[in-house]
């Protein structure tokens, strides 16, 4: 059986979501169970893939036993082991934590919703775990068009913010499409790594770099790096809060995972840092990307709103990561990769927390929250102080890996970036940290007994702070655990002769 | 040096933030208290059992997780940590008592996040002070810059938020944008981030980089309150008395300036800062600060804004006394974390004493307030002794000892800057006790009765009074504590 | 000049996607109107396909169906006679994707009309902002 697990992680949410769907129409309250266990058997075929790889070094998949060339390979390495187990944790715990808040607002599309849902996932973990470069397109059009299907489902202008992520998303995957038909007319493959081991021979064919700049454009688009993010805010804002608690971590951060398995297994580390020579102008573009990001979140009124643009500034951390070309910063970027989702997935979670219990996200609605709301509040504490960079919390060690790769590069614009981004979410965080702090003023002065302060007390219910409390308690263990993951996994899903 | 393993020091770290859930899960307030005062006595015994050891000239050594290659969150206890750590936690012990006397006579509000706060911030103290490297440092640091904001904050209202930002601008702003740069640089230069007795990135890092790394540190530790990233510790003093006492004059600031002392020696190392001539630089701006701070502490009239500054100014003393690179200078500046330490938390404890009996907060109103709570203010003046370095005060010694320093340096510049500043000390603290005991009855603000505030603050703050003096006539374990740090650092030249 | 002709003429299928993708391009970001755009975004999927198709084709070739003679067929298939039929067959995977974008596009501008009454991005945008 664990032979199958490759197609385990999209085959059974996949069959899952029609089941949810006819559950939909039947009895509501099934549906949620269904996801919950398609998603658990997805969680738990990844750790055995990841276990596999840990053994094994390279899981490879067959589909219908067709050998690749010909067929579609699923292939399971260091890198996307790993990443396969944060997205299907990430896609489980949020799918817990949401269960309350999507009973709320979604009471008669309770159906539709997971149905969408469980398929958003199926694609991005079909996108994580593929060897195919073609199949890589359809699960991220699968995955696109569920996450436009989910945001539409909000309030306020989600429809428009939805429609123009879908023209913006549409743009983008076509450019990759494109990319890899030039791919596959320079050398006759989609398998990857087929296509890797013709690539050589013909890196002065100017197909090939025109299918590596087209392919790399379209990433960027759809991975909302600054100065193609403009869908992203909007859409982030007004989609219902359990989607964007699944989308916000997942989206970006594995497009982000496509241009590293792209650029290091298709393309090769020889043609996209060597033969290129774009290293230092992309990563000028990620530092634009992350100071734009900081300040564009220093202007938002609202909280997920905000989150959005930290999120840009984010996309900046990875990319320009990637981009330094040596080992310390490519650490850093896949380090980065797991750990902004895990504490995207925590600001995101606690977000949707406070839009169960206060009318809205907009700052003057946050108020009073760490009286009213201490256990989500002290989450969003951890969150933030992981976005912003300080142990033990995990987004420390992946900027310190960030900067010392940028150190080592010499690019000390991108040092300096980081610095400048990680102040800037100090006064980011902290100012709502003192709106929820502070304000209201005056009427809880020098009232001395602990029973006042108890009234108001009105958190999210246990259901929904239970898998928070996992996902903060998981920032710091990730955190700490940096090395072992670093040492047992990341550093073999960088390719030898990176120094 | 004789290394042993053990959990104790990470037992001490911890021990504080277990009492954590224990002060938030308790209803009633004097189980409450109860809870503190347990994790104070436990954090102070755990310590004090391992300090024999220390004498020995021993080191004490837990690694808590390797985090990095070569880099691990890792205790090690040696007889600087110990110092600071004994001073911190045995005055947790006081100032909890002190802190429900002044907390329940005011009636604050949020109580138990008060204490909760208080026993995290210690659990960072102690972090700082048993930091085997450089990034577990920082890591502490940070914790204590997080963990004292809602404490510094604790009236919630407009002025506390205003001084929480300028709180947060200078301290969490200068570690991100100085400490963690350089401390980034110096891990990729030489790949490690442990202390050495002497340093470990001399020969490797280029000398003209020195300078800039030296300073990034100095300023960067901004809790030490160098001029000019001092302006935070005036604002801070919104915080309730007890936090200004223990936090403001002890375990923030002192890890501002043990954080600086300790990369001075154990990553730059004495000979390194010696053949830089960076140590004149240092010494420079210790020297400008502590003159500085004096001359604007004279104008203070809010008595905790005049402690703030005089604090300003104790602290570059211990800055100086490192940066002389004599072993009596060492001597000094380890003694003064210490003797100041007794000497300032008994200044604050009675400012906020006076707050509680009588409201007031103005030195100017004060006068003849010695008629009204003699105790407090004989306290006071023992306090005030001590800070400015005379006999019996326990500030002689350290003071003794970095004089020495300063001709041991052939630094005669540094020993006028020292002398002048204990007489602009005594210039400030002396008229408060002179107008507050010696004023005609026509003068005196107070009706002739005595009205002292509530035993819990009393008593807290006649304890350390009684401690800066007995330190002046026997300053152990401190002085041996010093003596072992000086010998190591300056044995190898 | 003659060069230029040449690679024109030759590589004729490449101008047209690009000039189909171009149009498809413009109308999505200049155009006002959201069907129009989603008009554009179809004939900018579209365009891809052909691209796909034409890459498939050879001279001479025919479709890639092995019909068997009337001698039993056993002579051996060779290559060179059938067009390539891969990218066809992906292009398959590949309009239903562009259906069910469309699909997607136009449930969620039939929202966006129901909400502001118009699909006009100016009147849409001046509505937001008077809110």
């Amino acid at each position: 059986m664990s032979q199958h697990f490759p197609a385990f992680i999209i085959v059974i949410p996949l069959i899952a979501a029609f089941f949810i769907f006819t559950a939909g129409w039947l009895k509501r309250t099934y549906c949620f169970y269904i996801a919950a266990v398609a998603l658990a058997i997805s969680l738990f075929s990844s750790f055995g893939l990841l276990l596999q790889v840990l053994q094994n070094k390279v899981v490879v998949y067959h589909f219908g036993g067709w050998s690749p060339p010909w067929g579609i390979a699923y292939r399971v390495d260091y890198l996307n082991g790993i990443v396969l187990v944060v997205s299907a944790a990430i896609a489980f715990l949020n799918l817990i934590a949401t269960k309350k808040s999507v009973e709320k607002e979604f009471i008669e599309r309770v159906g539709p919703f997971y149905a969408l849902y469980v398929l958003f996932v199926t694609g991005t973990m079909g996108i994580v775990v593929t060897g195919d470069a073609f199949n890589l397109y359809v699960l991220l059009e699968i995955a696109s068009l569920t996450g436009y299907a989910l945001i539409g489902m909000g309030t306020e202008h989600a429809a428009l913010a939805s429609l123009n992520y879908v023209f913006m998303g549409t743009i983008g995957a076509s450019f990759y499409l494109l990319g890899i038909g030039y791919l596959y007319i320079a050398t006759g493959s989609l398998n990857m790594f087929d296509i890797a081991s013709i690539l050589p021979n013909i890196f002065q064919s100017n197909v090939v770099l025109f299918a590596f700049v087209i392919c790399l454009t379209g990433l960027f688009i759809k991975m909302a790096l600054f100065p193609m993010h403009t869908w992203l805010p909007n859409a982030y804002t007004y989609s219902p809060s359990p989607a964007i608690s699944l989308i916000a971590p997942l989206t970006t951060k594995v497009m982000v995972y496509v241009m590293i398995r792209i650029l290091l297994s298709v393309f090769t580390p020889s043609f996209s840092f060597k033969s290129m020579a774009v290293n230092t102008s992309f990563v000028w573009l990620a530092v634009i990307a992350i100071v734009v990001g900081s300040i564009l979140a220093l202007s938002q009124q609202s909280l997920k709103r905000m989150l959005s643009y930290v999120m840009i500034a984010e996309i900046g951390y990875m990319v320009g990561g990637f981009w330094l070309a040596n080992r310390a910063g490519i650490t850093g970027a896949i380090l980065h990769i797991i750990n902004d989702a895990a504490m995207t997935l925590c600001v995101f979670l606690v977000a949707g927390n406070i839009l169960y219990r206060v009318p809205g996200d907009s700052f003057d609605n946050l108020k009073g929250l760490f009286r009213k709301m201490p256990f989500s509040m002290g989450a969003f504490v951890v969150g933030a102080l992981s976005i912003i960079g300080v142990p033990p919390t995990c987004g420390f060690f992946s900027k310190w890996y960030l900067i010392t790769g940028g150190i080592a590069a010499g690019h000390y614009g991108f040092v300096a970036a980081l610095l400048f981004s990680s102040l800037v979410n100090v006064v980011l965080f902290f100012r709502i940290f003192e709106i929820g702090y502070f304000e209201p003023f005056g009427d809880l002065h020098i009232s001395g007994s602990m029973d006042e302060e108890e009234k108001t007390f009105d958190d999210a219910p246990l259901g929904m702070l239970v898998p928070l409390m996992i996902v903060a308690a998981g920032l710091i263990a990730l955190g700490i655990y940096t090395d072992t993951l670093v040492t047992k996994v990341i550093q073999f899903a960088i390719p030898g002769g990176i120094s | 040096m004789e290394t042993i393993v053990s959990i104790r020091p990470f037992l001490a770290v911890l021990v504080s933030i277990l009492a954590v859930p224990l002060i938030v899960s308790t209803r009633r307030t004097n189980f409450r208290e109860g809870w503190t005062f347990f994790a104070a006595f436990a954090k102070f015994s755990i310590i004090a059992s391992m300090t024999p050891v220390i004498l020995d000239g021993v080191e004490i050594e837990y690694t808590i997780a390797q985090v990095l290659p070569s880099v691990a969150i890792k205790l090690k206890v040696d007889a600087f940590g110990m110092l600071f750590a004994l001073v911190s936690s045995f005055l947790w012990i006081v100032t909890s008592a002190y802190s429900i006397g002044y907390m329940r006579r005011l009636k604050e509000h949020s109580q138990t996040r008060y204490f909760c706060y208080f026993a995290l911030s210690l659990s960072a103290t102690i972090g700082v002070a048993f930091s085997a490297n450089l990034l577990t440092l920082y890591l502490f640091y940070e914790m204590l810059s997080f963990a004292t904001y809602p404490l510094v904050t604790h009236h919630q209202d407009m002025e506390g938020r205003s001084s929480g930002r300028k709180y947060l601008l200078f301290i969490v702003g200068s570690s991100i944008g100085l400490v963690l740069p350089a401390m980034l640089f110096i891990y990729h230069m030489t790949g490690t981030l442990e202390f050495t007795q002497q340093g470990f990135i001399a020969g490797i890092v280029p000398p003209k980089l020195i300078w800039i790394l030296v300073l990034l540190f100095v300023f960067g530790f901004a809790k030490a309150a160098v001029m000019p990233f001092h302006s935070w510790l005036p604002a801070a003093m919104v915080a309730p008395t007890p936090v200004s006492a223990l936090l403001h004059a002890v375990a923030v600031v002192k890890v501002g300036v043990f954080c600086i002392l300790r990369v001075l020696t154990g990553v730059f190392g004495t000979q390194l800062l010696f053949s830089s001539q960076m140590d004149t630089v240092v010494l420079y701006l210790a020297s400008f600060t502590i003159i500085a701070a004096s001359l604007v502490a004279l104008s203070q009239d809010s008595l905790k804004s005049r402690l703030a500054y005089s604090t300003i100014g104790q602290l570059s003393y211990i800055i100086l006394g490192a940066a002389l690179l004599s072993p009596k200078g060492m001597i000094g500046g380890m003694m003064h974390i210490a003797m100041h330490a007794f000497g300032k938390i008994t200044l604050f404890f009675c400012a906020g004493a006076i707050f509680v009996a009588t409201g007031t907060k103005n030195i100017s109103q004060m006068v003849g307030i010695g008629k009204r709570m003699p105790v407090t203010l004989s306290c006071f003046f023992i306090g005030s002794l001590s800070v400015i370095g005379i006999p019996p005060g326990g500030g002689f010694i350290s003071k003794w000892y970095l004089i020495l320093g300063t001709l041991e340096a052939d630094q005669r510049f540094m020993l006028f800057i020292l002398l002048s500043s204990s007489l602009l000390n005594a210039a400030y603290f002396l008229p408060i006790i002179y107008k507050a005991f010696f004023c005609t009855p026509e003068e005196s603000l107070f009706e002739n009765k005595i009205d002292e505030a509530p035993p819990w603050c009393l008593v807290p703050l006649t304890i350390t009074a009684i401690c800066s003096i007995f330190l002046f006539f026997y300053p152990e374990p401190f002085f041996s504590l010093a003596k072992i740090v000086s010998v190591g650092i300056f044995s190898g030249q | 000049m003659v060069d230029l002709l040449t690679i024109i003429i030759s590589k004729y299928n490449y101008w047209g996607y690009i000039v189909l993708m171009m149009i498809g391009l413009y109308a999505m970001i200049v155009k006002k109107n959201l069907v129009k755009k989603i008009i554009g975004m179809s004939i900018f999927q579209t365009a891809i396909i052909f691209f796909y198709v034409s890459i498939g084709m050879k001279k001479n070739a025919t479709i890639p169906i092995i019909s068997h003679g009337h001698d039993g067929g056993e002579h051996a298939v060779h290559a060179v006679d059938f067009i390539n039929p891969l990218p066809h067959v992906l292009m398959l995977t590949a309009i239903v994707v562009s259906v069910a974008t469309l699909g997607v596009a136009l449930a969620l501008a039939i929202k966006v009309y129901q909400q502001y009454n118009s699909l006009e991005e100016d009147e849409i945008d001046s509505q937001i902002k008077v809110k």
